[in-house]
């Protein structure tokens, strides 16, 4: 076996230093120096066979750091999550995207600013967290969760971008049309400031449209605004009043400019930036947006039932951790701890990933926790096992831990690989379960078998358990006499 | 898990009813999926789409029984609603409506709410093709995982596992054919969470028959190997046990207590689940023992020129 133990006190301080640094709760810090103290003599009196307190501290110091974040920002973490189409309910609209001109070809760069048009237009609806992705070669998928109005989303998606330039009395001066395909770009001015540089189909046209705003308005009304789906009504003073303006961009123009190259400057964060270079594109996309799919999708789990489903998964968790501390005694009460930070860190990274939870993840999930629990139990049987072969506590709990690894690791490994396939060729909900599953597995991995260490290794190396296998579930009377 | 023998639960002996009992099961099942099949949901099969649009709000069950009224035999697969106040529904039908159908239905409901419902086909393409794609990704998966279990362990493990794993996603399949209760997109993720549980649960037997092979000095019967796949089995016994209880905790809890729409989904999880278990103790391991053997006859009968260090297994 190439795998080694994870050297156990180095696992042990550098948790001490880590803590040191993040610990700032009064009562908590006043117990610290205590316990380096216990360490430092506890570790000179090694082969001493007295019971080490100070382990026994720092579990429940590490069990109330646990329980402290995790019970004040469990709710926060909780309400982030985004559901999916499947729990939320929603519209979803496959599109196909085929080139307006026989013979041009779609490639990445098209789809990404279509993507990006259809992201500006779903904005105007007010859709918290639309869900637009590239599929396959030629494919985007929009999931406006909680969007129940078919009309008017599919109204909002389908019309053509369109992109105009406007004075700032509204009038049209120039159109999407105007600009030369895939001619907008980011670059940066001599002060390194990201500004857009735009390639117009015309240079002629561009020049005599800025003569006349500079002919017919002084500044600061001296601006050409740049609109994506203005609609009649719309208007450049009110707007330039809000504080999200419907606008893109109200780039003011100095002088006339007979130019096919155009700069746009502003005081751009260079995602505003990219965001305007990719809209500009799109607005002279030559593109045809064919709807091969549509659909309302009703909440599989409307609010009611999802509540009755979060209670079942408590209950069913719950059955899960008794179970563990009844069969496996205070292994099991480790495994309880362990699991319950592996169900925090599971949504803690899914949210932080901005992941869309779907039905199939919740079954990832699932499938996660039976992962995570069935670590510990292999753990728990091995080192049961050790006990019954005659084994102290101590060198039980070592060899144990040390042999469960490659088994665990070995079918993690294979699932991973499973998952990661999964990932790769499978589409949208498969995708969500496979991503769910890497990181289920990948938590458990931390959890149960280095968490799960960790914990039970201060109090096996506390030796209170010595001569105690009761405390593992295991009778004296199993144990074979080496 | 005790080491004394008489103790220990003989699944090698049995190991022939096993093969009998998943090869008359596989074949029923072949019998039932293309005789029964599955009830298909909209997912998967084309139907019609009927927009309703009332002037009030409805509820899901009034829309079904307008459906009931508007003639015999309307039986929408799946009724959403939608709009402000929940005055819209889309009410879903497997199998197109033909002409008369649509002009009785849209009579009905001017009748009924003074608006005539748009009618539209609905195509199970984006159904049709998550679950191909969801076929081929398992199918590409299981031969990775044939080439990692080859590397770490031995090629005969590999394929053993990818007949358990097969075998359970198939079994699921057949009961849902029996049951026949409704294939969705939901059902999809089950299998699959399925298949992951599957490979795990064979590795972790796997893991413990491949080290107990390294410590056997010799075989030189049949015997000798089925007792080191009857003594593994005993030894991770408790482990697949307890792992497989706690799991279906969880799925039986989201069963019994869980929303309606989540009931078939969790109904998978749990007949997999027992299925896993079954595939990895009775099947998986007896498979590769019975294979086992017959590759160590075969280096047996063989003029001794390879290296004998072939028979070791692999570490």
């Amino acid at each position: 076996m190439v795998l080694t133990e994870l050297p156990y006190s180095q696992g042990v301080c550098a948790f001490y230093r880590w803590s040191n640094l993040v610990v700032t709760h009064p009562v908590l810090v006043s117990l610290f120096p205590v316990f380096k103290q216990h360490q430092g003599t506890g570790r000179r009196r090694m082969k001493a066979l007295m019971v080490k307190k100070s382990r026994i501290v720092a579990f429940f110091v590490i069990i109330a750091l646990l329980g402290g974040i995790i019970s004040q920002t469990v709710m926060n973490t909780a309400k982030g999550i985004n559901l999916g189409l499947d729990l939320q309910g929603g519209f979803e609209i496959l599109y196909e995207v085929n080139p307006a001109e026989d013979g041009a070809e779609i490639t990445e760069e098209t789809l990404q600013s279509t993507v990006s048009a259809l992201n500006q237009r779903v904005n105007v609806l007010g859709v918290s967290e639309p869900n637009i992705s590239i599929e396959g070669e030629d494919r985007i998928r929009v999931q406006l969760a909680g969007v129940e109005d078919q009309q008017t989303a599919r109204e909002l998606l389908a019309t053509e971008a369109d992109l105009s330039f406007r004075d700032v009395d509204d009038n049209e001066r120039l159109s999407g049309e105007d600009l030369e395909e895939n001619g907008a770009s980011v670059g940066f001015d001599q002060s390194n400031q990201p500004v857009v540089t735009v390639t117009l189909r015309d240079g002629n046209a561009f020049g005599e449209v800025t003569e006349d705003i500079i002919n017919d308005y002084s500044p600061p009304n001296n601006r050409l605004v740049i609109w994506l789906d203005y609609e009649k009504g719309d208007s450049f003073v009110e707007e330039s009043q809000q504080e999200e303006p419907k606008y893109l961009s109200a780039p003011t123009v100095n002088q006339p400019l007979y130019h096919k190259n155009i700069q746009i400057e502003g005081n751009f964060e260079l995602e505003e930036a990219e965001f305007l270079a990719e809209v500009l594109n799109s607005g002279s996309l030559p593109v045809e947006l064919e709807e091969i799919y549509s659909n309302a999708v009703g909440a599989s789990l409307g609010e009611d039932a999802m509540e009755k489903t979060i209670f079942a998964g408590f209950i069913g968790i719950g059955l899960i951790l008794a179970y563990m501390m009844v069969y496996y005694r205070f292994m099991g009460v480790v495994a309880a701890i362990t699991l319950s930070a592996y169900i925090y860190i599971v949504l803690t990274i899914f949210n932080w990933m901005e992941g869309v939870l779907t039905l199939p993840g919740i079954a990832a999930l699932i499938l996660g926790v039976g992962m995570a629990v069935d670590a510990n139990i292999i753990t728990y049987e091995r080192i049961k096992e050790e006990i019954r072969s005659g084994r102290s506590i101590m060198s039980a709990f070592k060899s144990g831990s040390r042999r469960s690894l490659s088994t665990i690791l070995d079918a993690n490994i294979t699932t991973i690989l499973a998952a990661g396939v999964l990932f790769y060729y499978g589409t949208s909900s498969v995708q969500g379960f496979a991503v769910m599953l890497i990181v289920s597995i990948l938590t458990s991995f931390l959890t149960a078998v280095y968490g799960s260490r960790l914990l039970l290794g201060l109090w096996v190396k506390s030796r209170i358990f010595n001569k105690k296998p009761r405390v593992f579930g295991v009778k004296e009377s199993e144990i074979n006499e080496l | 898990m005790n080491f004394k023998t008489n103790k220990r639960v003989r699944f090698v002996k049995h190991r022939k009813k096993f093969f009998l009992f998943s090869l008359v099961f596989t074949l029923a099942g072949i019998i039932l999926l293309s005789t029964a099949g599955l009830n298909l949901g909209i997912d998967f099969e084309s139907g019609s789409k009927v927009e309703v649009l009332a002037n009030e709000t409805l509820t899901e069950e009034e829309v079904y029984e307008q459906f009931a009224e508007a003639g015999s035999g309307y039986e929408p697969d799946d009724v959403t609603l939608a709009g402000d106040n929940n005055e819209m529904a889309y009410a879903s039908f497997i199998g197109t409506l033909d002409q008369a159908e649509i002009a009785e239905i849209q009579n009905y409901f001017v009748d009924q709410y003074d608006n005539e419902p748009s009618v539209s086909t609905v195509s199970p393409q984006v159904g049709q093709e998550l679950a191909k794609n969801a076929l081929i990704s398992v199918l590409i998966a299981s031969i990775g995982i044939i080439i990692y279990v080859s590397i770490r362990f031995q090629f005969l493990y590999g394929v053993a596992s990818i007949v358990a794993l097969l075998h359970d996603a198939f079994f699921i399949i057949v009961v849902f054919s029996i049951v026949q209760f409704e294939v969705n997109v939901p059902f999809i993720a089950a299998v699959l969470t399925i298949v992951g549980y599957s490979i795990n649960d064979t590795i972790v037997t796997f893991d413990r028959i491949r080290e107990n092979m390294n410590e056997k000095e010799e075989i030189r019967t049949f015997d000798d190997l089925a007792e080191v796949v009857d003594v593994s089995l005993n030894q991770t016994l408790t482990r697949s046990i307890n792992t497989v209880l706690t799991v279906v905790f969880a799925a039986v809890c989201i069963f019994l207590l869980g929303g309606e729409a989540i009931r078939s989904f969790s109904f998978a999880l749990v007949i997999g689940l027992i299925a896993g278990t079954y595939s990895s103790l009775f099947l998986a391991s007896q498979l590769w023992l019975v294979w086992k053997w017959k590759s160590l006859e075969r280096e047996k009968n063989k003029p001794k020129k390879e290296d004998p260090e072939d028979l070791e297994p692999e570490v």
